[in-house]
């Protein structure tokens, strides 16, 4: 799967969870999803919870502490998804 | 009932804001405890005027003390270091009846998931006679 066709299917998730005072349209692949998002910790959860199902792969504990960026979850569904 | 004592002296809440008596069932994948609703409760006294009602809100937050953080203290019972609490995240409930002063109700607390740090469960309460009164999901965050 290209990293472009993942973030087309990651974009709608992460934008399901944003807060009212933050448009859809501020989100790009280095947004950063807690600081420049504005995403709470429960929220970060939801979203990794909905990316695996998604996805169809499963995220540990190390792969949730590299995760900040849109293009962190990019680079850890893309190593996933090739080890399925 | 007595060995879930340890439990209970893990929360993090006293007099008058613990809304836990006791635990009858704890496991990996739910909780049930009680909690009677005292005549002298401070809220009665303003909601509503003349008018004892348990408010919405302290049903709720009966049900995430015995639901959702008396479930997180027990699993994290090995992982836990010192510090550890739970805080609220979420919660959708829905209500079905009042409850009086002086009634017990039951709550009765099932997994959904336990991953990242964050606990969601769906809980509800019962009264005495085992009719609804609430029910809803309730989500916590282990924090430091």
């Amino acid at each position: 799967m290209t990293s472009e066709r993942i973030y087309e299917k990651l974009l709608p998730i992460i934008q399901t969870y944003l807060p009212e005072d933050v448009s859809k349209e501020a989100v790009n692949r280095e947004s950063d999803l807690t600081r420049e998002l504005n995403i709470n910790s429960a929220h970060l959860v939801d979203i990794v919870l909905d990316v695996e199902d998604q996805f169809d792969i499963e995220f540990a504990n190390e792969d949730m502490e590299q995760l900040r960026t849109l293009n962190d979850a990019i680079g850890i569904i893309m190593r996933k998804v090739g080890e399925r | 009932m007595a060995h879930f004592q340890h439990i209970l002296d893990q929360l993090p809440y006293s007099e008058p804001f613990r809304f836990v008596d006791s635990l009858e069932a704890v496991s990996e994948s739910g909780v049930e405890g009680r909690y009677r609703f005292g005549e002298d409760a401070y809220f009665y006294k303003g909601h509503f005027k003349g008018n004892p009602i348990t408010p919405g809100v302290i049903l709720t937050e009966c049900m995430a003390q015995i639901g959702v953080v008396c479930l997180g203290i027990f699993l994290l019972s090995e992982a836990a270091s010192d510090g550890t609490q739970i805080a609220l995240s979420h919660h959708e409930v829905d209500f079905y009846l009042p409850v009086y002063p002086g009634e017990t109700v039951r709550v009765i607390s099932e997994k959904e998931y336990f991953r990242f740090q964050k606990l969601q469960c769906k809980v509800k309460m019962l009264n005495e006679k085992g009719e609804l009164v609430c029910k809803g999901v309730i989500s916590g965050m282990v924090v430091k």
